[in-house]
């Protein structure tokens, strides 16, 4: 090598940038992991990579238009279809609105007042997915909706079987959703055979979820459904959520190991929904008894 | 590298695929294949391809940064990384610090690679893509997540048949760009 290396001619060697810039990512990453630090930085580049994001979904556009264009030779057979389906859920529905009713009354006669209504009575956006990781570390998926489309932090998502997910960051145009399985993500809910009220959680693994904390001889069986019980005003309650896959009750442990598998398939979809946030009213609703009780 | 070994790769019929460090490249056009290599990440796929999906970025910083490593800066992977971790939902500095060990590792063993052809090349790239893969499994294992399984690693394996016709695709794109700087 006669010639000087020019490229390094300005500047600190390679070591002692890779140094610095590690230790900047370091930082990040621990500010990140541990304390959440830098919304602010995630939005601002979270607008930078909007577009792109915008362009690479055009081929999965094109993609969807196409089928679209194919099954539209098939529009009468759907059509037929969709209103017996839609006869089935209508008459579910008018049980549901005489059931409601029915509630209501019963809640009026115990002096609790105007609960249900905000239970049951959800709006929801549909939203695509933008985006899904790469990598299997991360549960959450990117939708097409954020704050400009009115999406609230902690808003549930779900598809047409059950519980995707929860918004957890927002960004103007697109949001994050934090799956079920993710490991830092719990799910109330209620087995609907005995109303046995517990937490579902993730394991950070795919397609697994895990009731902690019951005990050996809980009533629980293999392909118990779980919904959500409304608690803690997350979810709207009675949504399913997963099935029981196995449980091992080993009699010198604590608790039962309680394995389920979440109903919604994420990676089966390319549109989910989000509900809006159940009323804050909620709270005041559940003092409303005693006060009424008292009057009465 | 001298100009005796530039004539001798020339004239050797064997080496089709080398690449021609002294094109030069303009500002923009680097730009641009990093965005692109930014969308083809973006990609919305799903289900078993993502097994296979590559990563674009590392494949296309790796290339700058050994034929340009005056272009490429450490500073430009670590946005690239950023970019791509909001991307991705990670967590923030996982592709950052895997982009800069990138960069690092092309800084040094660069010149030595540019004597390869791309053929040559594509087993050492995989090494890097390698260590890139696992700097970023370090990261989201000190951040509590649980080891992936060996399906992760195919991801290097794609990135490193992509090097091949990547890295012979940006030589072509670039070498039928006039040069304004020619005479």
């Amino acid at each position: 090598m006669e010639t000087a290396p020019q490229f390094f001619r300005h500047g600190p060697g390679p070591f002692v940038r890779l140094f610095v810039f590690a230790l900047l990512s370091c930082l990040l990453i621990v500010g990140d992991v541990r304390f959440k630090y830098f919304p602010q930085l995630r939005q601002a580049i979270g607008v930078v990579i909007f577009p792109l994001q915008k362009i690479a979904y055009i081929p999965a556009n094109i993609y969807d238009q196409v089928e679209e264009f194919i099954a539209s030779f098939n529009l009468l057979e759907e059509n037929i279809k969709l209103r017996q389906i839609y006869l089935e859920n209508r008459e579910q529905l008018l049980k549901l609105a005489s059931l409601e009713a029915e509630n209501i009354h019963l809640r009026n006669l115990f002096g609790a007042v105007q609960y249900i209504e905000t239970k049951t009575r959800t709006k929801a956006v549909l939203a695509k997915i933008l985006y899904t990781p790469r990598d299997p570390f991360n549960h959450k998926i990117t939708l097409n909706k954020g704050s400009q489309h009115h999406i609230q932090l902690g808003q549930a998502v779900i598809d047409d079987k059950g519980i995707v997910g929860q918004i957890t960051q927002l960004y103007p145009w697109s949001s994050e959703v934090t799956l079920l399985t993710d490991r830092d993500h719990s799910v109330p809910v209620q087995v609907v055979r005995n109303s046995l009220r517990s937490v579902v959680s993730g394991t950070g693994k795919n397609d697994q979820l895990e009731l902690r904390y019951l005990s050996v001889n809980t009533d629980i069986q293999q392909g118990d459904q779980l919904v959500t019980s409304g608690i803690g005003g997350v979810y709207p309650p009675g949504i399913p959520v997963a099935t029981v896959l196995r449980i091992e009750r080993d009699p010198t442990g604590d608790f039962a190991q309680i394995i389920s598998t979440p109903v919604a398939g994420v990676d089966r979809n390319r549109q989910v929904l989000i509900l809006s946030l159940i009323q804050p009213e909620t709270h005041d609703a559940l003092e409303m008894p005693k006060i009424e009780s008292g009057k009465n | 590298m001298n100009p005796e070994r530039i004539k001798e790769n020339r004239s050797n019929k064997d080496n089709y695929f080398g690449q021609d460090v002294y094109i030069p490249a303009s500002n923009w056009f680097i730009a641009a294949s990093l965005v692109a290599a930014l969308i083809l990440n973006f990609l919305p796929l799903q289900g078993d391809i993502l097994v296979f999906r590559p990563d674009f970025v590392a494949i296309a910083i790796a290339y700058w940064s050994i034929n340009h490593p005056h272009k490429m800066g450490m500073g430009v992977a670590f946005g690239m990384g950023l970019m791509m971790d909001v991307g991705n939902t990670g967590i923030l500095g996982q592709h950052a610090l895997a982009y800069c060990v990138i960069v690092y590792l092309t800084l040094i063993f660069g010149r030595r690679l540019r004597l390869f052809n791309s053929m040559q090349q594509a087993p050492q790239i995989g090494l890097i893509l390698l260590i890139v893969q696992i700097v970023i499994v370090l990261v989201a294992v000190s951040g509590g997540s649980a080891l992936p399984d060996g399906q992760y690693f195919f991801a290097t394996v794609t990135g490193t048949l992509l090097w091949v016709p990547g890295s012979f695709l940006l030589a072509t794109l670039l070498k039928q760009k006039p040069d304004p700087d020619a005479l």
